[in-house]
């Protein structure tokens, strides 16, 4: 399906799975997983450079070179003014529009401070960023991001890194019936059987990280993520059969031996 | 010489200084970095002609590996 590409504000993409990179064990695993997940977008964090140890050279070599779309974040801010100084930070280094609004409001669930994402959200637009803001999976707040011109919204499915899958299929459901713009779930998946179910209720794409990273083989399971991601999208197109009680024969009825008939 | 905070670390500088000059001294001259300055940021464009003050409060970033 060479037409179904995914559009966010200027950007246009074919793949709808976007990977996170952090977590891996090193840099070649990194750069392996991130090729069998055939992903077009990354996502990077902001950090201070830690100028006592200065560690081998950063994985943004490896993203640059493998042509990568890089989608800052703005993970670890718990205000609304620290993520917007973080997206800053990240667009005067790459000069990408592009930035993953991440404003947490609790160190135990990572759950975001949707006040603090909407105020951030609404300054970044105003800066001229395409925002694409993590959210709880809470329609109003996704409506209320888009209002105030977010470019996409990312309902998480479960806690970061939790693994729990799509916690609550029909809110999320709910929020790709009221979007005008792409839905991704971003963070919780845990395995192959997670997206393809987050893809068969409609979301636009995902965006992964630890079920990747964290996999005893990042490489097999971002081949598998792959895989998924398109199964669920086609699926979801497919108009899958209704639900039933009971048992409907894919057989024929008629015709079998030693019928009296 | 004038005192600094790069990172939340204190640090002393020679007069005049510049932005440029500090990211050589701390190994960081061929780097992808971002630099804020008093909470502002520096544009790269801007980094030779910038000269540190006393008391200034710096924070140099790169990008690492995040979801």
């Amino acid at each position: 399906m060479s037409d179904d590409a995914l559009k966010i504000g200027e950007f246009s993409f074919s793949s709808r799975l976007f990977t996170g990179t952090g977590k891996y064990p090193d840099v070649e695993t990194a750069r392996a997983a991130l090729k069998a997940s055939g992903c077009e977008v990354v996502t990077v964090a902001v950090r201070r450079v830690d100028l006592k140890a200065r560690g081998e050279g950063s994985i943004l070599g490896v993203l640059q070179e493998g042509g990568y779309t890089i989608l800052p974040n703005t993970a670890g801010c718990y205000t609304a003014k620290d993520a917007v100084r973080t997206a800053r930070l990240a667009r005067e280094m790459l000069d990408t529009p592009l930035v993953k609004l991440e404003v947490i409001g609790d160190e135990k669930t990572l759950f975001p401070d949707v006040p603090a994402t909407l105020e951030a959200a609404e300054l970044l637009v105003k800066d001229g960023f395409t925002v694409l803001p993590y959210v709880t999976d809470d329609p109003v707040a996704c409506r209320r991001l888009e209002d105030l011109g977010c470019a996409a919204v990312m309902p998480l499915a479960a806690p970061i890194g939790s693994g729990l899958g799509v916690r609550n299929p029909f809110n999320v459901e709910i929020i790709v019936k009221h979007a005008g713009v792409p839905v991704i779930v971003d963070a919780g998946v845990g395995t192959a059987s997670d997206a393809a179910f987050a893809m068969e209720l409609g979301v636009d794409a995902i965006l992964m990280n630890t079920a990747i990273a964290g996999a005893k083989d990042p490489v097999r399971m971002a081949r598998a993520m792959k895989a998924a991601v398109e199964a669920g999208r086609d699926a979801f197109f497919s108009g899958r059969i209704p639900k039933k009680l009971f048992a409907t024969a894919s057989s024929p009825l008629e015709g079998v031996i030693g019928s009296t008939q | 010489m004038l005192r600094i905070v790069v990172n939340g670390e204190a640090k002393t500088v020679a007069p005049e200084t510049t932005v440029a000059q500090l990211l050589v001294e701390l190994g960081l001259g061929d780097v992808l970095v971002a630099v804020e300055r008093n909470e502002e940021i520096v544009p790269r464009g801007q980094h030779q002609a910038t000269e540190l003050a006393d008391g200034d409060r710096l924070e140099v970033v790169h990008f690492v590996g995040g979801g």
